[in-house]
């Protein structure tokens, strides 16, 4: 327990988050020097690069984590499991912040309107209060088997959802046309566009990775913290006489 | 609260002398290296021990020595971490089959408030599937000696007469295993009294008894075996044998504090 | 010993339910709580949102479907709420019947108590926004009781687990409402077009959405209960 905690508290080059770091650089650099701007919607658009890519992984990934992760946990009880849950939902809500964020400030300058209730932005919002839930849960109980187990069936649940809502969303859509506002995600565009979309994507998955074991790191610390601190009240607890009637 | 009597062994009426066929009587409760840990924090080591039909089980020890959870575990409300645990021969948690045939009286009444004494009682009885479950309800609640009070609703009842609502709750099914933890909290004189009368009738047609309670007299006059728990062990388990009240309280004392 | 046979599963869910029922109807106070609070904010949307500017017809479903919600929720907590109070929740689980047992049981005593109130909100809705209730009547009924049991699986499970943390009456609603846009936008949508006239096969894939949802959750929320009892 102790060893554990003291080999974190080492600091250790993390070359998982400078990967992460150079290829943003690096994506950034090639989203504002070397990608054409985008001839109807100009230099608003390459928010694109960041806004579908983050909604993607946030949707997408975050979820298939936090679900297999869930089921995985309630089958096999290990403590990591939940761990990773619980790391992958925190940054997943920073990732779909990020996309709530980018939607408007893409929507604005192009059709004057802050907030559209496009399918995905829609669809993201919802999944973004699914994550918050989960963590305001994660956040009101106190005791750890307890604490885990509910988030893995809120987890679970969650993501079965998603599809639900994705239904839900895109069908009201069809049914109440309105222009399309922002490009489907997989578009028709030119190679060197498409480029500059893949490398946005994999840096930005490799953040999302390397922010993921960050997290999970720090709850190992804090978790064995807590446990030592739960294991000294223990011991002073038992040297306390109790009387009997 | 102590119900001392002043004659010198006032509880030895109460202890069955054993029977001939005592030993021969059936394991009603049974564990084998017991363990229950909740995540790193460990409740209950290893424990060993039996109990056979027609015996009583008195528990006693500090407060965090496990004693609710060990009855917790033998009640099917939690499962075993390592080791075995078994109800009537069947390894816990063993389903609706080990759960049907034991009992549990809590010191928190496990009432509805709102319904009367007699739906908590039949309410029970239907769970158990006893036959014609009315009857049954109004025969337990005579036991206790609450009959008269059969309609009012459980929150109208003082604490005492809610205790022993609580009691008929858990008996009215006739268990073979009846786990008691701290089932004297609130008692009066009357229902205390009625309580152990049940609770030895219970005895004598052959169920087996645990029963926690920090009420040293009441508990071992009802006992057969003692045992006293401490960090989840026990660290005295023995035969009830003729032992005083105020000589286990000293043997108590060592076995806490030492 | 006495003989005794346990009672099934739905024999014991049944048990429990009549249970639930018998202690709501004893005391009533959550239900016409619910009920009046339905009353309350129906007549508030009403001068909320002006019926002259945009047509009833257009706005009764909203209404309808957001206090169908929020009235539901209302009644959730107290479902598990009379279990913890002196701990009876032990002596149901110390008791013979299955686990799943007591959510059918929960869950049904709910659907009891949501049916109960949108009985009373749904011609409400209908009086006050001048709507042709009796030509929509069977329809809007059979969607109200789709929509009821999504409601009443989701909210039934994490009122048991929402009863065990510190925020309770607070997490219910945080935790369940998103699981409640599969639920509140078919309905909404299907009750919009039989309100408009037109013949339901029109929004068969909006049914078809919630009658999915309730399937898949019913199911799933069933075989997660347990999950939510300490083991």
């Amino acid at each position: 327990m102790t060893a554990s905690a003291r080999e974190s508290d080492r600091p250790r080059f993390d070359w998982l988050l400078a990967l992460a770091v150079v290829a943003m650089l690096a994506t950034f650099v090639r989203v504002a020097y070397f990608t054409p701007v985008e001839a109807r919607q100009g230099l608003a658009q390459k928010i694109f690069y960041l806004h579908v890519p983050t909604a993607f992984i946030a949707l997408y990934v975050a979820f298939a984590i936090v679900g297999l992760t869930s089921a995985m946990y309630l089958w096999l009880r290990d403590e990591r499991l939940d761990r990773i849950a619980a790391s992958a939902a925190e940054v997943g809500v920073v990732y779909m912040a990020v996309v709530l964020l980018t939607g408007p400030m893409w929507a604005k300058p192009i059709w004057g309107t802050w907030w559209t209730w496009d399918a995905r932005l829609t669809l993201t919002l919802f999944a973004w209060f699914v994550f918050l839930g989960y963590l305001i849960l994660r956040g009101a109980i106190e005791d750890e088997s307890t604490r885990s187990r509910y988030s893995a069936v809120l987890g679970i649940l969650g993501t079965l959802l998603v599809p639900f809502i994705h239904l839900s969303v895109y069908l009201f859509r069809t049914l109440h046309p309105m222009p399309i506002l922002l490009k489907p995600s997989r578009p028709s565009l030119p190679n060197d566009m498409l480029l500059t979309f893949g490398m946005a994507f994999v840096a930005l998955t490799l953040l999302f990775v390397a922010l993921i074991r960050i997290r999970y790191r720090l709850a190992v610390t804090l978790d064995a913290l807590g446990h030592e601190e739960a294991a000294e009240e223990a011991r002073v607890g038992t040297l306390r006489p109790h009387p009997i009637r | 609260m102590s119900r001392a009597a002043t004659p010198a062994e006032p509880t030895r009426d109460h202890v069955l002398a054993p029977t001939p066929a005592a030993t021969s009587a059936l394991i009603a409760i049974e564990a084998a290296g017991l363990s229950r840990s909740f995540g790193r924090r460990v409740v209950l080591r290893d424990l060993t021990f039996q109990v056979r039909d027609g015996e009583c089980l008195a528990l006693f020890g500090p407060n965090g020595a496990g004693k609710t959870t060990l009855l917790r575990v033998i009640a099917g409300l939690l499962r075993p971490t390592r080791g075995t645990a078994k109800v009537a021969g069947v390894n816990l948690p063993g389903g609706a089959e080990a759960r049907s045939v034991v009992g549990l009286i809590s010191h928190q009444t496990m009432l509805y408030s709102a319904l009367s004494a007699l739906e908590n009682v039949e309410f029970a009885a239907k769970l158990y599937g006893v036959a014609s479950p009315r009857a049954a309800a109004m025969r337990a609640l005579e036991r206790i000696r609450l009959a008269d009070r059969a309609s009012s609703p459980v929150r109208s009842l003082s604490r005492g007469m809610q205790q022993r609502v609580s009691i008929a709750r858990a008996i009215v099914h006739d268990p073979r295993v009846v786990l008691l933890d701290e089932p004297y909290t609130g008692l009066d004189e009357a229902g205390a009294v009625a309580l152990t009368d049940a609770l030895e009738t219970l005895k004598s047609a052959g169920a087996a008894l645990m029963l926690v309670t920090h009420h040293l007299s009441e508990g071992l006059a009802l006992a057969t075996h003692t045992a006293i728990m401490r960090d989840g062990r026990f660290v005295q388990h023995d035969a009830r044998g003729d032992v005083a009240v105020e000589a286990y309280r000293d043997l108590y004392r060592e076995a806490v504090m030492g | 010993m006495i003989v005794r046979t346990p009672p099934g599963i739905l024999a014991a869910a049944a048990l429990i339910a009549r249970k639930d029922l018998a202690i709501e109807f004893r005391t009533r106070s959550a239900f016409l709580a619910a009920l009046t609070f339905s009353l309350v904010a129906i007549a508030i949307f009403y001068f909320a949102w002006d019926a002259t500017a945009v047509g009833a017809v257009d706005l009764a479903p909203g209404v309808l479907w957001v206090i169908f919600t929020f009235s539901g929720l209302l009644g959730l907590h107290r479902s598990f709420g009379v279990e913890e109070a002196d701990r009876a929740i032990d002596a149901l689980l110390a008791s013979p019947i299955d686990r799943e047992a007591v959510f059918l049981g929960k869950a049904f005593a709910n659907l009891a108590f949501v049916l109960g109130v949108q009985a009373v909100a749904i011609p409400a809705v209908a009086l006050f926004y001048n709507l042709p209730l009796t030509r929509v009547l069977l329809p809007l009924t059979a969607i109200a009781v789709l929509a009821a049991i999504g409601l009443v699986s989701v909210g039934t499970l994490f009122s048991a687990m929402a009863s065990n943390t510190r925020l309770a009456e607070l997490l219910l609603p945080v935790l369940a409402l998103p699981f409640f846009v599969p639920i509140v936008m078919p309905a909404a949508q299907v009750t919009a077009r039989l309100l408009q006239g037109r013949p339901i096969s029109e929004a068969m894939s909006w049914l078809r959405i919630l009658i999915a949802f309730d399937i898949v959750f019913v199911v799933a929320c069933a075989l997660a209960f347990p999950f939510t009892l300490e083991d």
